[in-house]
C-alpha cells in the first residue's frame, strides 16, 4: 500500500488535520488510529471551548477554532447536531493577584479582538447566581466561549473526510515508521505495510512514543487528568465557570448533565487513565464550596484521561527536525478547542502554503530556548 | 415492531431505529454507540440496556454473543450526591 500521507492518530487533531488537508485537494490521506473513534484524551475530555486566555498564541488559535465551530454544522454538513453552545465561561478571581493577572489577560483579549470583560462579584452573581459569594473576589466573562460534544465533533470532521477521500482505519496501531537516510520510507501497523514519505504524528497522550518511532525526540510528557459527570437536570448554569485558585472547571452542557474537573495534585509523568475516589472527594469539595447548589446533585459516573504537555503549556505545531514529519501534540489540556486551528495550519506547513497566522511559536524548536517562550498560567 | 417505538436505552431515550441507524454508518462496537447516541451514558449507567445493545450487535454482525464487548464499568455503582460526598471527605479529615 501506497500514500502521499500517513496521520497516526484519529483524534480530534487527527481527523481536522485530515479534513483540512483533503479539503485544500490533497490526495491519497491514510488515518491509523489504535483504538475506537475518540478512544484517545477527545472522548474523555470536557469539551469546553474558551478564549480567554494569557499568552497571544493561545488567544488566537482560540478565537478561530471558535469561528470555525459557530459555522462547522454546516460547512462540514453534519447530519447530526454537535451542540455548539455559546453560553460563555466564567473565570473567578480568588486572590488580588489573581485579579490583577486577570485584568491583564484581558487587555490582551481585548486587543485580539476577543469580547471578554472584567466582571464585578455582584455581576458575576447575575449571571451565575449560585456562585459562593465568599469563594471569590470578581470575575472575567467572555460570551461567546461555549462548549460542544467531542465525540459529534469528531464524527463531524471523519464524516467529512470521508467524503473528500480520506481513508481511515481504526483499531490498527502504528508500530513502526521506517527511515533511511533523513527521510520516511515507510508506516508498519500491525496489519499491514505502507510506503509514504510523510508523517503526521497526532497520537495524543502517545505522542512521544511515536515520536520515538522515527527517531524524533519531542519533549512533551503525559498527565493523569480526571473528571466526573451528574445526572441531567432542568439548565441552570449558563457559562463554564472556573477558578485556578480553587482547582475547578464546571459546566451544565446542553443536555443538562453537568461536567467538572480538576488537576492532581502530584502530577506523575505517565499513560494512566485511571479514576480515583481521592479525586471524587476532592471534586466534590471544590464544587460545593464554589458552587454549593449543586450539592443535591448525584454524580453518575468519573473518568479519566492523558493531557499531553508541553513544557511552556502551548501546543506544538510544525515539522520536526526530520523532514516530512509533522507534529500536532502537547496540546497541554486544550487541544480540543484548538482543532479547528491546529488542522488548519498544520495542513499549510504541510502543503508549503503561508500560514493564516504567524506561528513560529508553535515550532517544536522553540524548546532549544526556552527563554525566549510566554508560559501559558491560565490552566486548570 | 415499528423499531421507532421501541427504546432501547431508558435513560437517553435512544430508539432501537437509531441504533440501527448507527451500525449502518458503521458503527458497530458499545463504545462507538455509546459516544454517538449517548446510550448507557444516563443514570443507570448501561445496568439496563448493556445486554439488549449487546444481542443487537451480535444479530447485525453475525457474532456469537459472548464475541460482543458490553460497555466498560466505571465508578460510581449508584448515583450518589455532591454533598454527601464532600461531607464524608470534610468529616473524615
Ligand atoms: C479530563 C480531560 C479534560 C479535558 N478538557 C478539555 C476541554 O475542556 N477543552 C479542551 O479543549 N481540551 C480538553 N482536554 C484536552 C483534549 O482532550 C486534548 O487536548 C485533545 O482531545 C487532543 O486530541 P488529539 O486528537 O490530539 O489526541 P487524542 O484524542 O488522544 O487522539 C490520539 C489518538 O492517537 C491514537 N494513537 C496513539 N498511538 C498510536 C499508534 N501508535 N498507532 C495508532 N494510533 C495511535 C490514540 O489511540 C488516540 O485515539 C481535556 C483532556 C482531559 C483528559
Amino acid at each position: 500500500m501506497k500514500a502521499d500521507i500517513v496521520i497516526i492518530g484519529g483524534g480530534i487533531s487527527g481527523v481536522s488535520i485530515a479534513y483540512n488537508l483533503a479539503k485544500q485537494g490533497m490526495k491519497n490521506i491514510v488515518v491509523f488510529d489504535d483504538n475506537y473513534m475518540t478512544g484517545g484524551a477527545t472522548g474523555r475530555c470536557g469539551a469546553g471551548v474558551r478564549q480567554q486566555w494569557g499568552t497571544k498564541m493561545n488567544c488566537l488559535m482560540a478565537k478561530k477554532s471558535i469561528e470555525f465551530f459557530e459555522q462547522a454544522q454546516e460547512e462540514l454538513n453534519y447530519h447530526r447536531d454537535i451542540e455548539f453552545k455559546q453560553k460563555g465561561y466564567l473565570i473567578v478571581a480568588v486572590t488580588q493577584e489573581e485579579e490583577q493577572k486577570f485584568k491583564e489577560n484581558i487587555t490582551l483579549q481585548n486587543a485580539l479582538g476577543i469580547p471578554s470583560r472584567f466582571l464585578t462579584q455582584d455581576e458575576a452573581l447575575d449571571i451565575v447566581p449560585h456562585l459562593n459569594k465568599d469563594a471569590f473576589l470578581s470575575a472575567t466573562y467572555c460570551p461567546t466561549d461555549g462548549h460542544l460534544n467531542p465525540f459529534l465533533m469528531t464524527d463531524a470532521y471523519y464524516h467529512a473526510a470521508k467524503k473528500l477521500g480520506v481513508t481511515f482505519h481504526y483499531y490498527e496501531k502504528v508500530i513502526d515508521i521506517v527511515v533511511e537516510n533523513q527521510q520516511i520510507k515507510e508506516v508498519i501497523t500491525d496489519k499491514r505495510r505502507v510506503k509514504t514519505h510523510k508523517v503526521v504524528n497526532a497520537a495524543g497522550g502517545y505522542a512521544k512514543e511515536v515520536g520515538e518511532l522515527a527517531g524524533v525526540d519531542i519533549p512533551v510528557y503525559s498527565e493523569n487528568h480526571q473528571i466526573l459527570v451528574t445526572e441531567p437536570i432542568e439548565p441552570m448554569q449558563d457559562p463554564m465557570v472556573i477558578s485556578f485558585a480553587h482547582n475547578i472547571y464546571c459546566q451544565q452542557v446542553p443536555h443538562g448533565a453537568f461536567i467538572m474537573g480538576r488537576s492532581p495534585n502530584n502530577p506523575q509523568h505517565n499513560h494512566d487513565m485511571s479514576s480515583s475516589w481521592q479525586f471524587l472527594e476532592e471534586m466534590a469539595k471544590t464544587a460545593t464550596t464554589l458552587l454549593p447548589a449543586l450539592a443535591d446533585l448525584r454524580v453518575i459516573r468519573q473518568w479519566g484521561g492523558s493531557y499531553n504537555c508541553s513544557p511552556d503549556r502551548q501546543p506544538i505545531i510544525s515539522e520536526s527536525n526530520l523532514p516530512g514529519f509533522y507534529l500536532a501534540c502537547g496540546f497541554s489540556g486544550h487541544g480540543f478547542m484548538f482543532a479547528p486551528m491546529t488542522g488548519l495550519l498544520l495542513s499549510e506547513i504541510i502543503l508549503n502554503k503561508p500560514t493564516t497566522i504567524d506561528i513560529k511559536d508553535l515550532h517544536v524548536n522553540r524548546f532549544e530556548n526556552m527563554e525566549k517562550t510566554e508560559y501559558e498560567t491560565s490552566v486548570v | 415492531m415499528n423499531k421507532e417505538d421501541v427504546i432501547i436505552c431508558r435513560c437517553e431515550d435512544v430508539t432501537l431505529k437509531q441504533l440501527h441507524d448507527c451500525f449502518e454508518e458503521g458503527y458497530t462496537t458499545f463504545e462507538e454507540v455509546k459516544r454517538i447516541l449517548r446510550i448507557g451514558m444516563g443514570p443507570c449507567q448501561a445496568n439496563t440496556c448493556s445486554l439488549l445493545v449487546q444481542k443487537e450487535i451480535a444479530q447485525f454482525t453475525k457474532q456469537p454473543l459472548n464475541k460482543v464487548d458490553t460497555h466498560v464499568i466505571r465508578p460510581l455503582i449508584t448515583g450518589v450526591p455532591l454533598g454527601s460526598l464532600a461531607k464524608e471527605a470534610k468529616d473524615e479529615s
